[in-house]
């Protein structure tokens, strides 16, 4: 056992859960508290990478990107939720599917013709280009950073949901939504700032990636399906439970990618294993949600009064 | 009945079936065997619609995983003739029963979920599925198998050639037109339908509705694994791409843009997606542009899909009349 | 609603009918990826085909060229459904282009078939170098194996004791794979096929740490595209660099290095490749393609360029041999097959199966006089390489 790399890989494993931490924790709250399902919530994961990216290219500050980028998407964020989404709340989930995916068409496209196809760059400061060695351990920095980031910014938003009055709002409004409208809440200011905030973290997770994989057309719309899946397990609407659930796919995602070849070289010729080994690892994600969803329908840790 | 468009534009469907039924002959005598190509796909995927709509129109489980059902017949017809055997019936058989055993299994577990954990848990099957063919590195796993030869069947119903393979799909599609009618207004549609909408009532009223509604699953996963038994046919090519969400998601917008919960609805609507498909993306590589506009004015603007349009079109048309 | 959409069809017919009617022209259908992250490629391709039209003033022999360029949108179904409209509905003459492995193997019966030629400008999978060759299928590339033999070849000289393997989980993944463990004399660490396509793999942490933990003296990768780019930036900043010292296939390439230059991961200067063909290659050819490629775009041609170049300089050549009658296939099949035209890597011959043989050298990463990053040739790997399938092709 080689333990360098097991720590390594947990990392790893952490530094992927917390991404999709925050792409989750949007798009749960979305779900739970307005009912809506938001298929191109991964295009503002790609819409904050490309703002920040514009703005690193032309001051050469990843902080002031960050800070643009974050101030951009959330605008956006509530541009879509005043101007389309709102509409959609009462209407059936088909509807929302259809409409959020006719949204990824345009955000994609709209990409396409402002940036190009090429995707898009993004440099780091040199301090964060590094590496941090730990005995025999060596870590990117940067990496860490992602880890610190999004640590950092999970534990801001449990201080936003359990202590302040915006955040009984929102757990009073995923559970109990017409007990929010009763108690006179301007549920509409309510729903924007929520969907922009959930926009904005999604956002975060772009500019994040992108110095590590490059900003890209589509990059949102693949991760934005195992965010929902982060969702599923977690259960619907709790933050809590989108927080653990990222961690536990993050680990299995990247454990299975490191360690399953060797597994598998075990029960069959080593060629087959090749390819079998990350198909497999990619499914194991949808097997723990089937899972999740014949035996626990409501969710690992279910919002309380959530049926 | 409130689904029945029997009244309305009855009159529009009957022309449409007329005009696929001479589209051969119409494109040879305009030298485009290219549309026939296109117009096969179309009536492939509207078979794979039809039987969508049959669960998701008229059982209102959305499913997010039907292109599965696709793939499975597909590769039922990739993977025998893989080892040389071109046996139509053999194709056919292999077909129905996996699809039909699968269906069984993931639906049996599925339908115990409702709402949108079904569309998630539907999801979840179907990417098992997709990743289990992208891990088969004998099959060609993400390369996908090239399928050399079509299905053989007797003479005088062999799909060798484009026309023959064509009249082979229409009359698959009539077919599921017409089981998916039958299905409906007996007393198993009836059921379904009012599961649907009152759950209870049904259960108050005696029936195993989820005993309905898991025959009412495997039904639908069966027709649409014969759209992929001639998908395969038609593309002579396979991959465990056809299998994806995505897939599924645009069998989904195939229903709704033609009309949920009709009969003409989903074939009408494959038609219009795939025919939209190739005419705009001939015009510019940014149509996605143009498509997503239409999708998101379709939900917030429109009413019913196309079938809606057509319903008030004959409508006005009868008051003028 | 359906009588509009009938006259829709029946008004787009009549357009390609007419045009249909115009005779005297030589048809081109060229197939690349124009959409998704990897249209990057597609556009460079495109780029050169249109500088070649534009340096044989759109013009071979006395025929007027008339080019239809589609787009495969990365997956083998579309790329197949797009071929199949350019043999049956615009009638080409040629088809060419095609980057991916994957979508060549679904298209190429549709243009075979048809009895048409088909002029791969990229994708060389081991199937049809081999079992699967046809008389009507000539590529202006290489055979997917050559290069990394070629790599392979070089890091036998450099006495290189054991290497790491990466490359996406596809056709050519494994066959770049498969051309350096067939030549590469010292020992295989480990090796790590990544989920490719339309949402593929980019962050390649979990390799790299298995990679350096594997105690190979190097690594080896193969990631075309945009994923070269994002593999070279996770590898430096993994501190790779200078431990683990980085050989590409097809990685790093002119699509890659300008933004490399500007994401300043110099870790890349000093990086070596194996490759058929470089822009500095000193003929009149590709003096010509590269300067006016260049001046045109602000930057290096890629090798998906050259070879897209050559592909229409090819097809030129075999029309006018044959006078511009496009209907003696056998003629052309004769033209194309003495490759009698001046290739931007200079010339070379078709084997039996229609693959190149040609030299392959290796390439190193540099700084050109005004700054821009590019490859430079070090030295000559193989001469007159031909590719290790062309036995199992009974032609």
């Amino acid at each position: 056992m080689d333990w360098n790399l097991l720590i390594t890989q947990l990392m790893n494993g952490l530094q992927l859960g917390l991404l999709l931490f925050l792409l989750a924790s949007g798009l749960t709250l979305i779900f739970g508290i307005m009912d809506f399902i938001n298929l191109s919530h991964g295009s503002f994961y790609m819409i904050g990478a490309y703002f920040c990216g514009t703005v690193v290219a032309k001051t050469g500050s990843f902080i002031t990107g960050v800070i643009v980028g974050l101030i951009g998407v959330f605008v956006v964020g509530a541009l879509v939720e005043w101007l389309i989404a709102r509409k959609l709340y009462r209407k059936d989930h088909l509807d929302h599917v259809l409409v959020t995916f006719g949204l990824i068409l345009i955000f994609d496209t709209l990409v396409h013709l402002l940036w190009g196809a090429s995707g898009m760059a993004i440099p780091l400061p040199d301090v964060l280009n590094g590496q941090l060695s730990v005995g025999s351990l060596v870590l990117p920095t940067y990496r860490l950073l992602i880890i610190v980031a999004g640590l950092l910014v999970a534990a801001i938003l449990f201080i936003l949901v359990t202590k302040t009055r915006l955040g009984m709002l929102i757990r009073a409004g995923a559970s109990n939504r017409t007990m929010v409208e009763a108690l006179g809440v301007n549920i509409d200011r309510l729903f924007l700032v929520v969907f922009a905030l959930g926009a904005a973290m999604a956002g975060l997770a772009g500019m994040l990636i992108a110095p590590i994989t490059e900003a890209s057309i589509g990059m949102g719309n693949d991760i934005i399906i195992v965010a929902f899946v982060v969702v599923i397990v977690g259960g619907i609407g709790s933050v809590k439970g989108a927080f653990y659930a990222a961690l536990i796919i993050g680990l299995i995602d990247t454990l299975s990618r490191s360690y399953l070849d060797r597994l598998l070289t075990l029960a069959m010729p080593g060629n087959y294993a090749e390819t079998a080994a990350p198909a497999l690892s990619a499914m194991l994600i949808y097997i723990l949600m089937a899972g999740v969803l014949a035996f626990r329908p409501q969710g690992l840790f279910p919002i309380a009064g959530m049926k | 009945m409130f689904w029945l468009p029997a009244s309305v534009s009855g009159r529009s469907y009957a022309l449409l079936l007329a005009i696929l039924a001479l589209a051969p002959f119409i494109l040879e005598w305009a030298n485009q065997p290219f549309y026939l190509d296109l117009l096969s796909r179309a009536l492939i995927l509207g078979i794979a619609a039809i039987s969508l709509n049959l669960i998701l129109g008229f059982g209102g489980m959305i499913s997010l995983g039907h292109a599965a059902y696709i793939g499975i017949g597909a590769y039922c017809v990739g993977i025998p003739s893989y080892y040389d055997y071109y046996n139509g019936w053999l194709h056919l058989a292999l077909a129905l029963s996996v699809s039909a055993i699968f269906a069984l299994i993931t639906g049996a577990i599925s339908l115990r979920t409702k709402g949108v954990y079904f569309i998630m848990i539907t999801m979840a099957f179907s990417q098992m599925g997709y990743f289990t063919f992208l891990s088969m590195e004998e099959y060609g796993a993400d390369d996908g198998l090239v399928i050399y030869s079509r299905s053989e069947f007797p003479e005088w119903m062999s799909m060798d050639s484009d026309v023959s393979l064509y009249y082979w799909i229409f009359a698959v599609l009539l077919l599921s037109l017409f089981c998916t009618h039958r299905l409906v207004q007996a007393r198993f549609g009836r059921v379904i339908v009012g599961s649907r909408f009152n759950e209870q009532r049904m259960q108050a009223l005696g029936f195993n509705t989820y005993r309905y509604r898991l025959t009412c699953y495997v039904i639908s996963a069966m027709m649409c694994s014969v759209a992929g038994m001639l998908f395969g046919n038609f593309a002579g090519f396979i991959s465990p791409d056809i299998m994806g969400w995505a897939r599924s998601g645009e069998l989904i917008f195939m229903v709704i843009i033609g009309g949920v919960a009709t009969f003409f609805g989903p074939l009408v609507g494959t038609i219009v997606f795939v025919l939209l498909e190739e005419i705009l993306s001939t015009i510019t590589v940014y149509w996605h542009l143009i498509f997503g506009v239409m999708l998101v004015a379709l939900v917030l603007f429109g009413k019913g899909g196309i079938h809606g349009w057509l319903s008030s079109w004959d409508r006005k048309d009868e008051d003028h009349g | 609603m359906l009588i509009r959409i009938m006259r829709t069809v029946l008004i787009a017919s009549a357009i390609t009918l007419t045009g249909v009617a115009q005779a005297a022209s030589v048809k081109i259908g060229f197939i690349t990826t124009l959409t998704t992250p990897a249209g990057v490629i597609g556009e460079d391709m495109k780029n050169s085909v249109m500088l070649a039209l534009e340096h044989i003033d759109n013009k071979m022999g006395n025929l007027d060229v008339e080019l239809i360029m589609e787009d495969d949108g990365f997956k083998p179904d579309i790329g197949k459904q797009k071929t199949d409209k350019l043999v049956k509905q615009d009638d080409v003459d040629f088809v060419a282009g095609y980057i991916w492995s994957h979508v060549l193997l679904a298209s190429m019966n549709s243009v075979t078939s048809a009895n048409k030629f088909l002029i791969s400008a990229n994708a060389g999978p081991s199937q049809i170098a081999g079992k699967r060759c046809h008389p009507n299928f000539f590529s202006t590339s290489w055979q997917n194996d050559q290069t990394p033999m070629a790599l392979g070849e070089y890091l036998n000289q450099e006495g290189v004791k054991s290497i790491y393997i990466m490359a996406p989980n596809y056709a050519a993944g494994k066959d770049m794979a498969a051309g350096v463990e067939a030549v590469f004399k010292g020992e295989i660490k480990g090796k790590d096929l990544t989920k490719w396509g339309a949402d593929a793999q980019l962050d390649f942490s979990a390799e790299l740490a298995k990679a350096k933990a594997s105690g190979a003296e190097a690594l080896y990768v193969f990631y075309p595209g945009k994923a070269g780019g994002a593999f070279i930036k996770q590898y430096q900043q993994a501190g790779l660099q200078g431990k683990l010292p980085l050989y590409t296939a097809f990685t790093v390439d002119s699509i890659a290095l300008p933004k490399l230059q500007a994401a300043k991961l110099d870790g890349v200067l000093g990086s070596k490749m194996a490759q058929q063909w470089s822009p500095d290659m000193d003929n009149a050819a590709n003096q010509r393609f590269v300067s006016d490629y260049l001046k045109k775009h602000g930057k290096y041609p890629s090798f998906y360029g050259a070879q897209s170049y050559d592909a229409i300089m090819l097809i030129k050549s075999a029309v006018e041999a044959t006078g511009g009658n496009l209907k003696d296939k056998d003629a052309l099949r004769k033209a194309l097959m003495a490759a009698d035209y001046d290739s931007v890597r200079g010339r070379y011959t078709y084997g039996n199966n229609h693959m190149p043989i040609q030299n392959f050298y290796l390439r190193e990463v540099v700084e050109d006089s005004e700054g821009r990053w590019t490859t430079k040739i070090v030295k000559t790997v193989y001469e007159n390489h031909q590719d290790l399938h062309a036995s199992k092709c009974k032609m």
